[in-house]
């Protein structure tokens, strides 16, 4: 009856080049070594990116060491501050354009790109812009030091605000950075680069080099690089432990997750079941933090699940460019392939799998917002993190055995607590081992709260002072 | 020879520019004694009109994000900065200033502008914190704007002294009544233009031109204003002493350099409150 | 028409206690969880198509309603009226529900309509405030009643709301139920305002939906118009949550009406929006979704003329009313 007819969001307002090289010493290298990056929804080659090389990588991190050296060491922290608050304008200005680049490269809708992701970039920018005349309240005691040339490696799943959460700080404690985008994502860093040349910043203190995994490592294993933050898999985090292990360079990890959702019987209902949906099908589920297990108490779990079904029959999935969107697509076919594993075992593990009726495009990488009930701890799905729109469903009577099943995992970095009452919400914070604690909401960041994980869900905090720490030391 | 339009140096009272209640004006001269403006000359009416305006404008300007009042302390810095040779050319004008000299003054402003822009959300994380106290109790400390304050500009500045005065008050979330030097009142009345054109909302800030002696008795016995900054006065502990009526928190003079690029966060948490809150923690 | 049993319902003989035990173990509402829920429905896309459709159920949704002092038998004329043909230009607009009007301009409303299918709302029980005895209130409806209006708006006692005499609102709204029927076993439809501006908190606006839907009427109204808070969405959102968990809990289907506050098509639209997503499309007809509204009108019918003709319309082309 009230079917929502298309509201398609202009392609119009970005414009890719062809080809890309990297972004090295404030300047576009020529492309080369080059490979296809796509648009997820429709299967579309967007443009052609360089695989960056042991030459390339060298180049880069030569460059942000002469402009540590050279420049930015040596300019105070209200000029750096200056140029990070330049930066957040443009952010701002251009933030039609750079949504609308992120939901075509990475297949998010345009209404989270829009309302979500980008405001996000811009207000980390701005925020940290205040801290690098600040560095003394850092909590590292009078005139703390950077560590110099920086290795930032950024995830696939919120490919800006990635960025935008190493650099700005990383900049604001007057380190240069060398970063590099996840291989499927590339686009908003490259704009990103244009940005910093509008911006005016130094040559050399942001450096941009695509590429793969291999390219990373060298990022990593660089000589001249002082420390390293990476966001990505918990598997390729110990990669980096190890790879660093022994040497002078410091790390920050931001990895996996399987956080636990927890629903008391006296929630305030109708907001946990938006708070358990925002919670998994957010970004398709492609969110470190997402609250993939739901622990729902067993008195509540029959009316939880009715009204969480009835509220997914109401989520849109499609057209990732069409604002009226809520789930796009699944950023790659190796993501959608391993989703598909993972679910298949799941219910073949005893549980059972339930989605509401979605009309799948024909073309491009989908799965459809899925809950398995049924599931006990025991099981893969309970324990391996899917990454995809995929929730696990399970019960518990008490909050010790709340707490025990939220704590039975390799990970810790998020957990949701759903209750109206104060005391109880506070005993489960201070009980949960994980880097956030939502009560009462989920999925909520800020450039004031710090993000990070417990256990091997990584170490280190972005966000907030805390996430300043990582980029500094005491003075000499 | 074409003849240019003077400007007429008014009030800035709730996002406005009024006369003063009192229609008296004083005379301006520049450096040289030459006539420069007939300046209002605010009147007792004319502060207890800014404090009911203030007050109201208060706590939606304390409810807005911390973000956004960066923001906003941060586009005042960037109106600023667009119109520097005005200032430049008034503080010239006014002091007799080199070139060199006015347009550091002018600087420092600008810079100032967003070293507090930058503090709007920083405070908590600074000067705020969880109290491990000895029981099962969550207890967190929090700072608060402490609502209304009055302000006297430094008599000796045309435009960084008054910047440093108000930019500390209203970076928190108070509103500020700020009388500008008197014999320096020009880029006081530029900088409320500045004011508001930077979507700083009405009565946040409102600066009156005038003399700080016959104002000051009304705003340091005021009873709805909750902390003065003596700088500007001459007769500050007289007023120290009326203030002491209603338990204001007192700035006295000569607390804190105005004349810098920088502030001071305890000039800032002078004009805060901290605020702890107890919960117990328990199934 | 189903009915349920109240004593079913709440669980044992009505008392005060009772009534208060009920509501009060009814799940608690998250003020900012609420409101970012509202806040991201207002962000859907109604283009094309689906905007047109919107913009004439908005119309066939209007009671469009004049409730000031200094109403008359020409005002109330006029804007029947306006009712019957609210675009001389374009003679495919739908005509709203209803004209919403005090009860003692009901007749005049009455014969202006003729015989036109839209019907004649009137608030009764000393609207606004609800501010007089109960006699005073009964007498009041059963003015409105006899003088042929199809519907009832009526007020509940809010002073008795928040000093927790549930039993009392109830019962009122019982005696007006009552007083709605006609000698011909007939009855007036009935609307029950909560006053959701007066009641403040969410946690009272659900309970107070439940406390009026246990005493059975056609639809729970948000609000009179005449305070400073009126609909909003996340009110609406809420009230369109409790009917939704009402009919699953006894099959019965009880409306939602926002009413003042709401100017723009683009609101209405948002409205319409938030009802396809909570309650669902059952609700999305006149029959149980209503705009309380004047100025709305004129705002939809510039928006209708936009789409047909391309361009932008002006206050000069929609009539005063």
């Amino acid at each position: 009856m009230f079917d929502y007819a298309p509201a398609p969001e202009s392609r119009d307002l970005v414009k890719f080049q062809a080809s890309y090289g990297h972004f090295i010493a404030g300047k576009f290298t020529k492309p080369a070594n080059s490979y296809s990056t796509i648009n997820p929804a429709t299967e579309q080659v967007l443009a052609e990116i360089s695989h960056g090389t042991e030459k390339d990588v060298d180049a880069a991190v030569k460059a942000a060491r002469q402009a540590y050296e050279k420049t930015w060491s040596k300019l105070d922290g209200a000029t750096r501050g200056k140029y990070l608050y330049r930066i957040a304008r443009i952010i701002q200005e251009r933030s039609r354009e750079l949504a609308v680049a992120e939901t075509l490269n990475n297949g998010k809708p345009i209404k989270e790109t829009r309302d979500a992701d980008i405001p996000l970039v811009a207000a980390w920018f701005f925020y940290y812009a205040g801290w690098a005349d600040k560095l003394d309240y850092a909590g590292l005691g009078a005139n703390p030091m950077a560590h110099g040339v920086v290795s930032q490696i950024v995830p696939w799943n919120f490919p800006l605000m990635m960025l935008a959460w190493k650099i700005a700080p990383a900049l604001a404690a007057g380190n240069t950075v060398v970063l590099k985008p996840a291989e499927t994502t590339p686009l908003t860093a490259l704009l990103f680069a244009e940005i910093c040349q509008q911006a005016e910043l130094p040559d050399g203190v942001v450096n941009i080099v695509t590429g793969f995994g291999d390219t990373g490592a060298m990022m990593v294993g660089h000589p001249d690089v002082n420390k390293i933050a990476f966001t990505g898999s918990t598997d390729v985090g110990r990669i980096i432990a190890k790879q660093i292990a022994g040497t002078d360079k410091k790390a920050t990890l931001e990895l996996g997750g399987k956080a636990a959702n927890i629903v008391f019987e006296d929630a305030a209902l109708d907001q946990a079941v938006e708070g358990i949906v925002n919670g998994i099908f957010f970004n398709q589920g492609h969110v470190c933090c997402a609250g993939s297990r739901l622990l729902v108490q067993e008195s509540i779990q029959d009316v939880v699940i009715k009204k969480l079904k009835a509220r997914m029959e109401n989520i849109r999935l499609g057209d990732p460019m069409d604002k009226n969107t809520d789930i796009g697509a699944i950023n790659s076919k190796e993501q959608l392939t391993k989703i598909d594993r993972l679910v298949k075992q799941g219910v073949e593990e005893g549980g059972e799998r339930w989605a509401p009726a979605c009309v799948i495009p024909k073309n491009g990488f989908w799965f459809p917002p899925t809950i398995i009930t049924g599931v006990s701890p025991a099981n893969t799905v309970a324990r391996e993190e899917i990454f995809g729109p995929v929730l696990s469903v399970m019960t518990f009577r008490t909050p010790a055995e709340a707490v025990a099943k939220a704590n039975n995992s390799q990970y810790g970095l998020s957990a949701g607590v759903w209750s109206e009452k104060g005391s109880r919400i506070l005993k489960m914070a201070d009980q949960l081992n994980a880097g956030v604690v939502w009560a009462n909401t989920f999925n909520q960041f800020d450039p004031a709260s710090p993000f990070g994980g417990f256990k091997e869900s990584g170490y280190g905090r972005e966000g907030g002072r805390h996430g300043l720490l990582g980029y500094l030391k005491g003075s000499a | 020879m074409r003849l240019d339009i003077k400007k007429t140096y008014k009030l800035f009272i709730g996002g406005k520019f009024p006369r003063s209640e009192s229609g008296r004006t004083y005379t301006v001269n520049n450096h040289k004694g030459e006539f420069l403006a007939n300046v209002a000359k605010a009147s007792r009416k004319d502060v207890r009109e800014s404090v009911v305006v203030a007050r109201s404008a208060q706590s939606g300007w304390a409810g807005a994000t911390a973000y956004n009042r960066g923001q906003i302390l941060y586009r005042i810095a960037e109106m600023l900065e667009g119109r520097r040779e005005q200032f430049v050319a008034e503080i010239r004008e006014l002091t007799g200033l080199s070139d060199k000299q006015a347009n550091q003054e002018v600087d420092s402003a600008i810079d100032s502008w967003v070293w507090h822009a930058g503090w709007t959300d920083k405070i908590d994380a600074v000067a705020g914190n969880m109290n491990p106290v000895a029981g099962p109790f969550f207890n967190i400390s929090t700072n608060q704007p402490t609502g209304v304050v009055a302000a006297f500009a430094p008599q000796e500045s045309s435009l960084v002294g008054l910047v440093n005065t108000i930019a500390p008050a209203i970076v928190s979330g108070n509103s500020i009544i700020a009388i500008s030097s008197e014999t320096l009142p020009i880029c006081a009345v530029t900088l409320a233009e500045v004011l508001e054109t930077s979507d700083l909302p009405g009565g946040v800030v409102n600066i009156l031109t005038g003399n700080a002696t016959e104002l000051g008795s009304w705003l340091a016995s005021h009873l709805d204003v909750n902390a003065i900054d003596l700088e500007g006065t001459l007769n500050a502990a007289e007023l120290e002493m009326l203030a002491a009526e209603n338990l204001k928190r007192v700035i006295r003079k000569g607390s804190y350099s105005r004349t810098g690029a920088k502030g001071s966060l305890q000039h800032i948490l002078d004009l805060m409150e901290t605020k702890t809150v107890w919960h117990p923690k328990g199934h | 028409m189903p009915t349920i049993d109240p004593e079913a319902v709440v669980g044992s003989r009505i008392t005060n206690q009772s009534l208060s035990r009920w509501l009060h173990s009814l799940p608690g509402v998250d003020k900012v969880g609420l409101e970012a829920r509202s806040a991201s429905l207002a962000t859907r896309s109604i283009k094309t198509t689906s905007k047109a459709w919107a913009l004439d159920m908005a119309i066939q949704m209007m009671d469009l309603t004049t409730l000031e002092g200094s109403d008359t038998k020409e005002r109330v004329r006029s804007l029947c009226l306006k009712a019957i043909t609210p675009d001389p230009t374009d003679l495919t607009t739908p005509q709203p529900a209803a004209i919403c009007v005090y009860g003692d301009m009901v007749k005049h409303a009455k014969e202006a309509l003729g015989k036109n299918k839209i019907h004649v709302a009137a608030v009764a029980t000393a609207f606004p405030s609800g501010r007089a005895s109960l006699p005073v209130k009964i007498a009041d409806t059963k003015d409105a009643v006899n003088a042929g209006a199809d519907e009832i708006d009526m007020v509940i006692d809010r002073g008795a709301f928040l000093s927790g005499n549930y039993l009392e609102v109830y019962k009122q709204i019982l005696a007006v139920k009552a007083a709605c029927e006609r000698k011909d076993g007939s009855r007036a439809h009935l609307k029950v305002i909560l006053e959701t501006g007066e009641l403040e908190t969410y946690d009272n606006i659900r309970r107070a939906s439940y406390l009026a839907m246990l005493a059975g009427p056609d639809f729970i109204k948000t609000s009179t118009g005449k305070v400073s808070v009126n609909a909003t969405l996340p009110i609406t959102l809420l009230m369109l949550q409790a009917v939704k968990d009402w009919f699953d809990q006894t099959k019965i289907q009880i409306g939602v009406k926002p009413a003042g506050g709401i100017r723009t098509a683009k609101d209405a639209i948002k409205y319409l929006v938030v009802v396809k997503e909570t309650a669902g499309e059952k609700w999305l007809t006149p029959k149980y979704f209503r705009f309380g509204a004047s100025s709305l009108l004129n705002d939809v019918l510039m928006q209708r003329q936009k789409l047909t003709t391309g361009h932008y319309s002006g206050r000069d082309y929609v009539s005063v009313d």
